[in-house]
């Protein structure tokens, strides 16, 4: 007989691997790529290797050569950071800027603290916040959709519909005319709208939330909060004045919230580790978002609202535990 | 909607590959090794000595102080020695070993099969009756029975509760003694109901045992104030306070027992051991146990005299597999893996799981990469990858703050995690450490 083999109990294992997880988040993220490849062509295309690319290579020069460390591009991690990136970039964005944000991100935003597991910051938002910010003109010329399939950094641009709306509201347009300027809500949903890669079609983004549920590689509670928290409040607002402020569907449909709050909100490493600490960061990435889009400067904000939430996610880790056994027991009569 | 406990749990493969075979009764042994120590608390004072010839059913060591269990002689024979032997763990203990001479039961003992329904005993001489019997906790956690059954001044029971879950993958002694010994488990329980005087006693079962539920739920109808509770299938359900949630919907508060909210639990195997003492007299002295794993050829449910070899139970299945690479005591979940096979079956062997090679080894662990799962997964709302960290740090006030106390040990997180961290070892020795700081304190 082999020597037994002597270990603690448990025995089995559930089989769920970080490979799988990370795959199963790629895997989600094909039908926002289907539909961005669909609107935007050749420059989806070109964007989207482009940053995959740059994302693995400079995962694997920093883990070989700076952390002298086995390199683990193949974990999927880099891949996903790779396709956010470049889900929130213009698909008219030169191939230099990529590579920087992609170096920003593999680079500041995650091996500079640590590598996978460690990074406070979401790294595809570090990557673009810092594009934003260093390059605003080539970030917000956005392609118009199916119009320039054919084409990459010469593509025919326009506003998003944010912008249009921030711009119309701001000049004192009424909202029944800026309602003209703005696509339909269907076309909306479907994504036949300006704007960044993986932002534009909110049905492959709703899709791809229905199968990381599914497969229970995410909870709802971080989607869930922040789209019912903007619902909430922008509806409320539309309540109260609707010439002044737009309709909740607009804000759900528009400016990569739904892609903030599947994909990026839902990041492992830098969301909270309880159920109520995540429900307290949805909700306060809710309210930033809508503070930030209608009393703000940028017509967006949800990128900045998953960063600012990501820098309290240790303090509500710290402050916010999940419901203990015990703790509500209900009253009994002895 | 079936119900089920409310925070956490997981769902492992069942793996019940003996659930449709009928308990066998096995041989009696050549020699039996009887451990001293097969139950929570104090091991047992012998009261035989070498030469003596004592009969099946015979008192050979005396429970000793207040948590402790009598231990009786399970075949007749000769007492060969008292002596050294290796447990579960490899560690030496205790235990009387009695050469085997036929099996000639003490007279006391009613061995025939009728059912008994009537009680006649008042509750107080059936306790002590229970313990006279030196009957224990028989899913695995062994604390003696009698002391359950008596609940501390102030405290009062008003609902018993049945573990008929048998929520460890693989194991199915409970199962098939639900579906053979239907009456006497009815009356085991009528029994406990007198003793705790209580009217109402609820048998939870999962529902992927739907054969037991629903003859259960037959011989229920005789019986008073006795009813059955199809429960979602989801581990760890047979935690005592996971299956006080799933079935009445009360939860025990941290640190305290189920009497705190007016509950007590028994396992099923404990309720048969009951009515067979209670009414025919008979000690504990053997128990149904499960062999099982993947490449056993026959896995199989045996009624097994305690102090018998664990190789005779594997050599009834059909032998030890080529390709065995641990052997597991219990469930996959919760037991504990064998160093050697030349151990006895005790009071709390409820399964012997032979695993494969390919499965006895961990995959090499990985970064945690705060999925948040294991938080998920916990069914006593902790924060496993937080308590790892803190004992691995040996920051024992936090993990105490933490309430690494309150963890079951169900192995949940462990199980879950898929940077495959081994969360519950960890906790395990934080708990430990904990635990004596705490003692320490009261003292
Ligand atoms: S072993 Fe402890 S910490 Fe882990 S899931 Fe079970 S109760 Fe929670
Ligand atoms: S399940 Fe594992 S990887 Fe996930 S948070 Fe817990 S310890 Fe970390």
């Amino acid at each position: 007989m082999n020597k037994l083999t002597v270990s603690p109990s448990p025995h089995v294992h559930s089989g769920d691997s970080v490979k799988k997880n990370m795959y199963g988040v790629i895997i989600a993220l094909m039908p926002a790529l289907l539909a961005s490849l669909w609107f935007f062509g050749v420059g989806a295309l070109v964007v989207t290797l482009t940053s995959v690319a740059a994302c693995l290579l400079f995962e694997f020069l920093i883990q070989k050569y700076l952390l002298n460390r086995a390199p683990s591009i193949l974990d999927g991690s880099a891949i996903i950071t790779g396709l956010l990136l470049a889900f929130n970039l213009p698909s008219n964005l030169p191939i230099a800027l990529i590579i920087i944000g992609a170096a920003v991100s593999i680079g500041i935003g995650k091996m500079a603290f640590g590598g996978l597991g460690n990074n406070p910051f979401n790294p595809a938002l570090v990557g673009r916040v810092f594009l934003l910010i260093s390059f605003p003109v080539q970030m917000t010329s956005w392609p118009l959709p199916i119009a320039s399939r054919m084409s990459y950094v010469d593509a025919l641009t326009g506003a998003t519909p944010l912008a249009v709306l921030k711009e119309g509201v701001k000049s004192g347009q009424s909202m029944a005319e800026l309602t003209e300027k703005i696509p339909s809500s269907i076309n909306l949903f479907l994504g036949n709208m300006g704007g960044s890669l993986g932002e534009v079609a909110a049905i492959a983004l709703i899709i791809g939330l229905a199968y990381m549920l599914i497969r229970r590689i995410i909870t709802w509670h971080i989607p869930v909060s922040v789209i019912a928290t903007v619902l909430i409040f922008t509806g409320i607002l539309h309540l109260v004045d609707p010439q002044q402020y737009v309709s909740p569907l607009f804000h759900l449909l528009t400016g990569g919230l739904l892609l903030g709050a599947i994909f990026m909100a839902t990041d492992y490493v830098t969301s909270p580790m309880s159920h109520p600490g995540m429900i307290v960061f949805g909700v306060g990435i809710g309210v930033i978002t809508v503070l930030i889009r209608v009393f703000g400067a940028y017509p967006e904000g949800v990128s900045f609202a998953i960063l600012i939430m990501n820098a309290f996610t240790p303090l509500i880790n710290k402050y916010i535990k999940p419901k203990a056994f015990g703790e509500v027991a209900k009253p009994v009569k002895a | 909607m079936l119900k089920t406990f409310s925070i956490g749990g997981i769902h492992p493969a069942e793996n019940k590959l003996s659930a449709q075979n009928p308990i066998a009764t096995l041989d009696l042994p050549a020699q039996a090794i009887v451990m001293l120590a097969q139950h929570i608390g104090a091991p047992a004072e012998p009261v035989v000595q070498k030469g003596d010839i004592v009969k099946t059913g015979q008192l050979i060591a005396k429970a000793s102080g207040f948590v402790s269990a009598n231990i009786h002689a399970p075949v007749s024979g000769t007492i060969e020695k008292i002596d050294d032997v290796a447990d579960a763990s490899g560690y030496k203990r205790k235990a009387i070993f009695i050469k085997t001479d036929g099996d000639e039961w003490l007279e006391t003992i009613d061995r025939t099969p009728d059912l008994k329904k009537e009680i006649s005993l008042s509750p107080a001489e059936i306790i002590q009756r229970i313990a006279d019997a030196g009957i224990v906790g028989m899913g695995g956690a062994t604390f003696p029975t009698h002391i359950k059954l008596a609940p501390p001044p102030g405290k009062k029971c008003d609902i018993l509760i049945i573990n008929g879950v048998e929520c460890e993958p693989y194991l199915t002694a409970d199962h098939r003694v639900m579906l053979e010994k239907g009456d006497e488990i009815m009356v085991g329980i009528a029994i406990l109901m007198k003793a705790l005087s209580v009217n109402k006693a609820i048998i939870g079962i999962e529902n992927n045992k739907p054969d037991a539920i629903a003859h259960l739920n037959k011989m229920a109808q005789a019986y008073q104030g006795i009813s059955i509770m199809p429960l979602k299938v989801q581990y760890p359900q047979g935690g005592e306070k996971q299956l006080i949630d799933a079935c009445i919907g009360r939860q025990v508060p941290s640190g305290k027992l189920p009497i705190e909210v007016g509950a007590v639990v028994q396992n099923i195997g404990t309720a048969l051991a009951i009515y067979e003492a209670v009414q025919k007299n008979k000690p504990l002295i053997e128990r149904v146990i499960t062999v099982t794993g993947k490449s056993v050829s026959t896995p199989g449910n045996y009624l097994a005299r305690i102090g018998t070899p664990m190789l005779s139970l594997i050599e009834a299945s059909g032998g030890l597999p080529v390709d065995t690479g641990k052997i597991i005591g219990g469930g996959p979940m919760m037991g504990k893996a064998l160093t050697s096979i030349d151990i006895p079956v005790t009071k709390g062997s409820s399964g012997l799981l032979i695993m494969p090679d390919r499965e006895a080894t961990r995959q090499p662990m990985q970064n945690c990469i705060r999925c948040a799962k294991c938080v998920s997964a916990c069914p006593m709302g902790l924060e496993p990858y937080l308590l790892m960290v803190l004992s691995q740090k040996g920051i024992w006030d936090r993990a105490e703050e933490e309430k690494v106390m309150d963890c079951i040990e169900c192995g949940s997180c462990s199980f879950t995690c898929p940077s495959q961290r081994p969360l519950l070892d960890h906790i395990r020795l934080g708990k430990n450490k904990v635990g004596q700081i705490m003692r320490s304190r009261t003292k």
